[in-house]
């Protein structure tokens, strides 16, 4: 029989772990007690339903009917009055028995009510008119009585507090919030943020009073105002108690299980000195810490889920860094970390424009981001977010971290967007269609990314994405376990990748599924990238799988949109000959060559030519393959020079062709384009390419890095100025290895350069102050001496059928010739 | 299925391993893919977006992926898992002399 799952709480947390072990397999007898009579629906919504933008239906997370589905023996309206942990027993209040073999508590926490005189009425509860705001049935009443009545206090000036007297504008005329401490949100702001929230809240009609003690609750009958300890009575008829919660551990406390705040759990959210017994969520304390938010809920769920299952034996719970992102009462709202600075020399940025209710701080230790508020304006929050997370290096012009400085224009906020707005432009995706992939249950950003394909294009309206994927999810948006990944397919970041394919030697594609993967499962879509890492690292002794390879690198030539393909001799910096240009001219004419186009990149396109058709075409041309499909160095594109150029400063054209010929046909993460030009006046393009060159007078080279000119725009990074072209191709072989070897699959070099830090970039490859510049040296030598024009490979294929046409018979959408 | 013995669309070496080739049935373009697990797998050999080559996709044991626009097939089913129309997919298999077979429908 399968071991017996008790769960108290029907919340948050019970049910998402419940999820969680479901969908690790299962494996229980699962029986849930709740003591609300509903099923399983978000809490966080509440407020949703209070303002009225919401309808109650719109928050249950889970109906009755997926309780039966998955076997679910589910008690509403039950309250757990005592756990038995040496006959592993719970007794209901009804005194019905329930025996278990484990039992997890997620009994969340309660709306704590300050002792304030006449709130209670001895014998009913609260006094008449006096409200806590924690279920739906606390909502429900507020709401209904709030509707016959005209004034309210709210006292509490957190967030549920914000909340609270925000939604309650929408059923009566009058809302006064009444905050003990002196600003609101003071657990997440500073003093001046909290300030400018305030300002925000007062234009929404809302009266706030701070430094406010509610000393009694007036009224015979019902509820007709509060009195502040300052003497000032309040009049009114409704009081909402919004004054924080705390967890619901009685049950556990009284079972003897050790109770601080919260139950207190190990890092298997296993309560202490008890095998069987777990706690999830708001009523668990982790290391010293009770959470009330809902992503530290998640990552227990998780955690509880694979350790019960037994799916990872090693899972440990580690604590959250919390950051939270919010719209209070219609004011976006983000706090991550601390305050303020504490120490002195940690590093504050503050900007504040109380005129628009912006206000921005940041708190930086150690060149870390520790801490970051933010009122009115988000838009950095999930750069921020990132940061603090994961402690990324930080932009040396820290004014970057509050503001986008020299980007697209200020983002339409997501909730702002119309539902038919067109989020992704390359996949012609619209904000309702996102909305709808979340609404259908899928919450992580990549998820929704591969479902619509939005933001799989160009990737610059990737951030909107994720802010629209973060809106529709309510704050329950999930962390992408896959972010950090090489490829999707095999869990781990690059270093630890290469360290595994290097540790167990694996030197084919297949090998590193069959290897790295839990249960070997191969995936398409990481073939490519692994591909690209291999052969990066083992050079020769590469394995190749042809079926590891892209189309495009199977046959050496581009996919054109009508299943025909692209060839671009490789032209080194853009230099020909007549007697090239009247070959490929013969070429193209003999074989009605659809379209002859010059390049960005210097260079003549063959398009429109049918796959089978590519050995003798590269065969008559005689040429080298341009490497113009790979993601791989492509091109070095030149002006004409000091040879001929009457400002040329350098020999731009002689400098670019050597660097072609060292560097052709190297594979990477992402393309990479070349430049080199004769003068600062930039003819090639140099400022803006993954490497580029520039000509400075006295004989010496400036070498921009990280440079981009596509649907994302950047001006390279100076990375060095020498005094010879030895120089530029020995910084040019180190920094492209280093990239080769450090960026993430398809991290083009405008993304890395910023990630990783010019100043870094600059100790590793010019002034080698790693000690790493000989090995750099060392394996770029080695895949140069490993190059081989792919474009020799046509006279016998080197799959069957390796050029045979996929080409369909029906007719496709033509590209017309011109 | 005595008597059907289906389309023999030619050796299972003319399709390396992991790739897929373009067959014509009945008129009617197949796309068949040898997968790494050793079985083979035919679907409909235009993706319903834009008509891509799926032969010339990437697969995995589950999973083609169009070399256009990246849509996603389930192999076994045609199911699309990215949002567009489904392929057709047609039984198939390799018979004992190495030939890859279609088989017809199996009528009711």
């Amino acid at each position: 029989m399968a071991p017996r799952l008790v769960v108290i709480g029907n919340g948050m947390a019970g049910v998402r772990t419940v999820e969680e072990i479901l969908a690790r397999g299962g494996g229980f007898e699962i029986t849930v007690f709740g003591d609300e009579p509903y099923g399983n629906y978000n809490r966080i919504m509440l407020s949703n339903v209070l303002a009225g933008v919401q309808d109650e239906a719109g928050i249950f997370l889970n109906d009755l009917s997926w309780y039966a589905d998955n076997a679910i023996t589910l008690h509403t309206g039950t309250r757990i009055a005592r756990i038995d942990r040496f006959a592993k027993q719970v007794y209901a209040e009804d005194g019905s028995a329930t025996a278990y073999d484990k039992l997890i508590i997620a009994t969340g926490s309660r709306a704590f009510v300050p002792p304030i005189p006449g709130i209670h009425r001895p014998g009913r509860g609260y006094h008449q008119g006096v409200f806590a705001f924690r279920t739906l049935d606390d909502t429900r009443a507020m709401i209904r009585y709030a509707r016959e009545h005209e004034r309210a206090v709210v006292i509490g000036g957190g967030l549920l507090g914000l909340e609270a007297a925000r939604g309650l504008q929408n059923h009566l005329g009058h809302v006064t919030l009444v905050h003990a401490a002196g600003h609101l949100m003071n657990a997440q702001l500073d003093a001046q943020g909290g300030a400018i929230l305030r300002r925000s809240v007062e234009q929404l009609g809302i009266d706030i009073v701070t430094g406010a003690h509610t000393t009694e609750i007036l009224g015979k009958h019902e509820v007709t105002g509060v009195r502040l300890k300052d003497g000032r009575v309040l009049d009114c008829d409704v009081v909402v108690v919004a004054a924080g919660i705390r967890a619901n551990a009685t049950v556990a406390e009284t079972a003897g299980l050790v109770v601080e705040r919260g139950i207190v759990v190990d890092d298997q959210m296993r309560a202490q000195d008890e095998p069987d017994i777990y706690a999830v969520g708001e009523c668990a304390q982790h290391r010293g810490e009770t959470y009330g938010l809902v992503a530290p809920l998640w990552e227990q769920a998780k955690v509880l889920a694979d350790h019960l299952t037994g799916r990872d034996p090693h899972a440990a719970y580690h604590g959250s860094r919390v950051a939270t992102k919010l719209k209070v009462a219609g004011v976006d709202v983000a706090a991550m970390g601390v305050k303020e600075a504490e120490r002195d020399d940690d590093e504050t940025l503050v900007f504040s424009e109380p005129r628009k209710g912006i206000y921005k701080s940041v708190v930086i230790r150690d060149g870390r981001l520790i801490g970051a508020t933010l009122v009115g304006d988000v838009s950095k929050v999930a750069f921020l977010m990132q940061a603090f997370d994961r402690g990324l290096a930080l932009p040396e012009d820290r004014v970057e971290l509050m503001f986008d400085l020299g980007g697209p224009p200020a983002e339409v906020s997501a909730a702002e967007l119309a539902d038919d707005a067109q989020v992704c432009n390359c996949n012609g995706v619209s904000k309702a269609t996102i909305v709808q992939t979340v609404h259908g249950g899928c919450r992580t950003v990549s998820g929704v990314m591969d479902r619509t394909r939005a933001g799989k294009g160009c990737g610059t309206c990737k951030g909107l994405v994720q802010q629209i994927v973060e809106w529709a999810a309510g704050g329950e948006a999930e962390e992408d376990p896959g972010a950090s990944w090489y490829v999707p397919g095999v869990p781990m970041p690059k270093p630890e990748l290469m360290h595994a394919i290097r540790t167990h030697g694996l030197r084919s594609v297949s090998s590193v599924f069959a290897t790295l993967v839990p249960g070997g499962e191969e995936d398409a879509k990481s073939k490519m990238g692994l591909a690209s890492l291999l052969k990066m690292m083992w050079g020769a002794e590469y394995v190749d799988e042809r079926d590891a390879r892209f189309i495009n690198d199977r046959v050496h030539a581009n996919i054109q949109r009508d299943g025909t393909f692209s060839v671009v001799p490789q032209m080194k910096g853009g230099v020909t000959t007549p007697a090239q240009l009247r070959r490929i001219a013969e070429v193209a004419e003999r074989h009605d060559v659809p379209m002859v186009k010059l390049t960005g990149g210097q260079r003549i396109d063959l398009l429109g030519v049918p796959k089978e058709k590519l050995p003798q075409i590269w065969a008559e041309l005689d040429m080298p393959s341009g490497y113009a499909y790979g993601k791989s160095f492509r091109t070095v594109k030149t002006c004409v020079g000091s040879d001929y150029c009457r400002f040329g400063v350098g020999d731009s054209t002689a400098l670019g062709i050597a660097i072609e010929e060292r560097f052709q046909g190297i594979e990477g993460p992402g393309k990479m384009k070349l430049a080199v030009t004769g003068c600062p006046r930039n003819c090639a393009e140099a400022y803006v390419k993954d490497l580029g060159v520039v000509a400075v007078d006295g004989g010496r080279w400036e070498i921009y890095v990280g440079g981009a000119a596509g649907a994302h725009v950047r001006k390279g990074d100076l990375l060095a100025t020498v005094g010879s072209a030895d120089e530029v191709i020995t910084l040019t072989g180190r920094f492209l290895q280093y990239y080769r070897e450090n960026a993430n699959w398809l991290e083009r070099t405008y993304a890395f350069v910023p990630r990783v830090g010019i100043e870094h970039l600059r100790a590793i490859v010019v002034d080698d102050a790693e000690g790493l510049a000989a090995d750099l040296d060392a394996a770029m030598a080695a895949s140069v001496a490993g190059y081989r024009d792919p474009w020799k490979e046509r006279a016998e294929p080197v799959t069957p059928g390796q050029f045979r046409t996929s080409l369909p018979l029906v007719v496709l959408p033509q590209v017309p010739v011109r | 299925m005595n008597g059907l013995r289906g389309h023999r669309l030619g050796s299972l070496d003319e399709i390396p391993v992991g790739e897929g080739r373009t067959y014509t049935v009945d008129g009617e373009m197949v796309a068949v893919f040898r997968l790494r697990d050793g079985s083979v797998r035919a679907v409909s050999a235009l993706c319903p977006h834009r008509g891509g080559p799926l032969a010339d996709g990437q697969i995995d044991n589950t999973v083609v992926v169009c070399p256009m626009h990246l849509f996603v097939f389930d192999l076994a089913t045609g199911c699309s898992l990215s949002g567009q129309p489904d392929l057709t997919s047609f039984p198939v298999g390799v018979d004992a002399d190495r030939t890859i077979v279609i088989y017809p429908e199996v009528s009711p």
